[in-house]
């Protein structure tokens, strides 16, 4: 160690002795190993100061109603009786909503860049893709109130009612009365937000699948679509899941767009048409208004539930690309 | 019996990749429809006194967004002032001294972080700038979204790093650098032009949040002075006109959509524009 | 590198803006949207005249207002709904009231075809709220109207999301007028709707309104004339159906007027009189009884000085009566207890 910083010190020019020099070269190495180091760790302090104030700001209301609190139907301030059951319940609809629509035409679209489309073009498409994620919540939720509301009422919502209406099982979703707002249009908002997600990260897992894969299939007479649907996308199907996740995982929590146009009503119903209510988009509507202290813990429970979720589905979906980037997630 | 099943599949073929086109250009189209209606709808209504004019009393029509466009930046500039340090010396952290495992938690942890919905982001301001002081505040706003910068600022700044040649480094450790003036002189100005566009975008994406502004900067009709004071903002005034009855209202939120839409792509055109020009462009 | 100079003398320029602005007497307030037009006009003249003066309110809902004013973050809040016996009890500060203006709250109706003003009965309202009545065509309906041709299409009701005075009010009078309601959902800023979409704020709701065929709704009377929404008439407690306007509402607050009590807490909804609208209503603005900022003290005592004589002579024009003089009188004795 010393005699390299010895054959090192000779060759700089001398400043004040070399033992100094040295010294200061160490010393400057580890005060700059340290302030990193004590910012990385700042993060985590962030988050964990992040997860107690959650904790305590919800202890009056986790005292009050303790596990039933998920399950609990109720949303009533006036006589302090809070259940989350309905903002779960529309939370998760949305989400669904929105991935029923997203990860077809997703996946469809990643599949189109990865495999028809030229590489330049595919660039070009994907650029523009991820420009759509960049665009604020609060913009979808503008277009979503004087675009897709009047569209869901005047157009999209009777033509569902008259034809998937009648089937049964599935009919029921889709009966009711029709306002424009609600979970459907929630769910539609929520698609179009995500989509970008699915694209753009199942576009680069598929690029990664080994082009002896196609070219085996193709050489066995396979169709470019069934060498890509029946080779390549289950080759690339644990990444595929991931994006979905990440999705997921950002569906649950946009408020904004959601809160515009969900019609805002804590209830439970099976119409997609009926309207709904989020947990984010309660927490933004009623948080700076929550009279009384149950009332605001509530609240922030409602938070502390919202984020472990996304917790828990972050986690799995950086689990999954992590493994489909490192070992090719096949059978 | 064998070429029937061949033509089917031949039909197949085509009928799914086309619609895997069509699927493509629908996700395309959704970016031009938005840009559009933004376009027809907001410029219509985006006038000198938009930029220069105060709110005016409800229900009377004129006025403008001054107060808020000066709001927003003064929150980014707050968020850009709390955050992007922090992220940028977590980066170099994390790219070039972490350990194993206090590396894995630090990148874990942000990545969490990351994924935390921006509501919950604002309920944690509140209850640690707003409640302790008793007034909703610009600095609280900037509070939020400075966590919020900061993850994104993290993954940019350690993936830039990263991505500087090996060669880079060896030759300057075998001029004789430490690693410091390694990292300061040869590494960052190397990584520096990622970095910077990594930070652009973190202020691009915190820009446009509404929900953590909500109930922290709150909102304001007149110019907030100094930092303890509420502030309005784009994104907020935006929310409040869009639902409200009022038909000059609308016409408001329309502008100021196209104003903060206008901001954030361009930001993001800009940026991405210059690092495809230095090589591999990373999405999201 | 480059960048960094013209990037420099920007953020500059902006913090040096940001200084340069004069600090007069910031006060900060929130609350009410029922009365919101008509205090944010308060507000704009009221600068202008004293330019030391800047009260920013945000209308986010009489809820709110209670709620951020006990919690410390505004300066005075102001409410449809008077803070409760509990509320008062529960507060780490002494509250007191200060009616502003006297309002009505209308029932508000988007139906195809439909253009006339609606007679609406105690009992028809409390049905619909209920949701025992859906239709248009119901009985109830159809019956005090017999020249509207009502549709049978369902009843889209549309109601309050935030913690409202407006709701409050509507509640007060939904609990007079029907029992089932009272003991069901009770009146409350907030409480547990039976059917119905959420809007936020008078605004969000006069939107949904507007927006939704065959929906009703309860808004200020102000938000429904400013936006060109029908509203109908209610029949008040004589059985008569009247029209919300200036002299049905001063009618409404005439009897109360004068044996107001001492902390001006008063429900006139429902009241006795032929002319009375019945879903009328003070708002009050919600002002701490102890301030120890000595500016902020001056700058809230002088506004409401200027409110209680200026000031009621903005109120007709945005179709909010005055309020009555007995209940000036007291009130203006009353700001003294503001120390």
């Amino acid at each position: 160690m010393s005699s390299t910083t010895t054959t090192v010190e000779s060759a700089a020019p001398p400043k004040s002795g070399p033992r100094a020099l040295v010294r200061r070269l160490r010393h400057r190495d580890e005060v700059a190993h340290t302030l990193t180091l004590v910012v990385a760790a700042s993060i985590l302090l962030i988050t964990t100061l992040l997860v107690y104030e959650l904790w305590i700001n919800s202890s009056l209301s986790r005292a009050k109603f303790q596990w039933a609190f998920l399950w609990t139907k109720i949303w009533d301030p006036v006589f302090d009786n809070f259940g989350a059951a309905p903002f779960i319940y529309g939370t998760l609809i949305t989400s669904i909503v929105s991935l029923v629509m997203a990860v077809p035409l997703g996946l469809a679209a990643a599949i189109f860049l990865s495999e028809l489309a030229p590489r330049r073009v595919s660039d070009a498409i994907a650029f523009l893709i991820d420009l759509l994620a960049a665009v604020p919540s609060v913009i979808y939720g503008l277009l979503g109130i004087f675009v897709v509301v009047p569209l869901v009422r005047t157009t999209i919502g009777p033509a569902l009612i008259n034809t998937l209406g009648y089937v049964p099982y599935i009919g029921t979703l889709f009966r009711g009365p029709n306002y424009g707002v609600g979970f459907l249009t929630a769910g539609i908002v929520l698609g179009v937000m995500v989509v970008p997600f699915i694209i753009s990260v199942s576009r680069e897992v598929l690029l990664t699948v080994p082009r002896e894969q196609r070219e085996a299939a193709l050489a066995l007479g396979a169709t470019h679509w069934e060498a890509t649907w029946q080779v390549v996308v289950p080759w690339a199907r644990t990444g595929i899941l991931g994006s979905v996740f990440l999705a997921l995982a950002r569906a649950l929590g946009e408020t904004m767009a959601v809160t515009m146009v969900i019609g805002n009503d804590p209830r439970i119903a099976a119409s997609l048409f009926a309207p709904g209510y989020t947990i984010a988009a309660v927490i933004a509507n009623e948080f700076t208004e929550a009279t009384g202290d149950l009332y605001l813990s509530a609240l922030v429970e409602l938070g502390l539930v919202l984020f472990l979720v996304t917790f828990v589905l972050n986690g799995l979906a950086r689990l999954l690309v992590v493994a489909t980037e490192r070992g090719g997630g096949h059978a | 019996m064998n070429r029937l099943r061949l033509g089917w599949r031949k039909a197949l073929n085509a009928i799914m990749l086309s619609l895997t086109g069509v699927a493509a250009l629908a996700v395309v189209s959704v970016l031009f429809l938005i840009l559009g209606y933004l376009i027809w709808n907001g410029g219509k209504s985006l006038s000198w006194d938009f930029f220069t004019k105060l709110p005016k009393p409800v229900g009377e029509t004129g006025g403008g967004m001054a107060n808020a466009i000066l709001g927003s930046l003064k929150l980014l500039l707050l968020a850009a002032v709390m955050g992007l340090p922090v992220g940028l010396l977590a980066g170099v952290y994390l790219a070039e001294f972490g350990g194993k495992t206090f590396s894995f938690v630090v990148r874990y942890t942000t990545d969490l972080l990351n994924g935390v919905p921006s509501i919950v982001i604002g309920i944690f301001a509140y209850s640690l700038v707003v409640l302790p002081v008793k007034h909703f505040s610009t600095l609280a706003g900037g509070v939020a979204l400075g966590i919020m910068v900061i993850p994104i600022t993290v993954r940019s700044t350690e993936e830039f790093l990263r991505g500087v040649p090996g060669t880079l480094r060896e030759g300057a450790m075998a001029l004789g650098a430490s690693k410091w003036k390694t990292i300061a002189t040869v590494i960052l100005p190397a990584a520096s032009g990622g970095i910077i566009t990594g930070m652009l975008l973190a202020l691009a994406r915190v820009a446009g949040e509404t929900a953590p502004l909500l109930f922290t900067a709150f909102s304001n009709r007149y110019w907030s002075s100094g930092w303890s004071q509420p502030a309005a903002s784009l994104p907020v005034m935006l929310y409040t006109y869009a639902i409200a009855p009022y038909e000059d209202w609308h016409r408001q939120a329309w502008a100021a959509g196209l104003v903060l839409l206008g901001i954030v792509l361009l930001a993001n055109l800009g940026t991405r524009l210059a690092l495809s020009r230095r090589g591999a462009v990373r999405s999201i | 590198m480059q960048m960094r100079i013209p990037v420099v003398s920007l953020l500059l320029a902006i913090a040096a803006a940001v200084l340069a602005q004069s600090s007069p007497v910031l006060l900060n307030a929130a609350g009410a949207t029922f009365p919101y037009p008509i205090y944010s006009k308060w507000f704009d003249v009221y600068h202008q005249s004293h330019p030391g003066v800047q009260i920013n309110y945000q209308s986010i809902g009489s809820g709110g207002g209670i709620r951020q004013l006990q919690a410390g973050t505004v300066d005075f809040g102001a409410s449809d709904g008077p803070m409760t016996d509990e509320q008062l009890a529960q507060s780490k500060v002494k509250v007191l009231h200060f009616p502003t203006v006297l309002g009505a709250v209308v029932p508000t109706y988007n139906i195809a075809g439909v253009s006339a003003e609606l007679n609406l009965t105690q009992k028809a309202l409390a049905g619909i709220f209920l949701g025992t009545i859906t239709k248009w065509d119901d009985a109830a309906l159809t019956g005090p109207n017999p020249g509207v041709k009502l549709p049978s299409s369902d009843i889209v009701v549309v109601h309050r999301s935030d913690g409202s005075g407006t709701s409050y009010i509507w509640t007060d009078f939904l609990s007079k007028a029907s029992d089932e309601w009272k003991n069901k959902v009770g009146k409350a800023t907030s409480v547990n709707w039976p059917v119905g979409l959420g809007g936020k704020g008078n605004e969000g709701v006069s939107g949904l309104v507007k927006q939704t065929p065959n929906s009703i709704s309860y808004i200020e009377l102000i938000y429904a004339v400013q936006n060109n929404i029908s509203y109908g008439k209610v029949e008040n407690a004589a059985g008569k159906f009247v029209k919300a306007d200036l002299t049905s509402v001063s009618a409404a607050a005439a009897g109360a007027a004068k044996n107001i009590p001492d902390d001006f807490r008063v429900s006139i909804t429902n009241a006795p009189g032929a002319t009375a609208y019945p879903i009328s209503s003070f708002t009050w603005l919600l002002i701490p009884a102890q301030i120890p900022d000595a500016a902020k003290r001056d700058a809230i005592k002088g506004f409401l000085q200027w409110m209680l004589n200026d000031g009621q002579n903005y109120n007709e024009a945005l179709t909010y009566a005055k309020l009555p003089k007995p209940v000036i009188e007291k009130e203006l004795k009353t700001i003294a207890q503001v120390q």
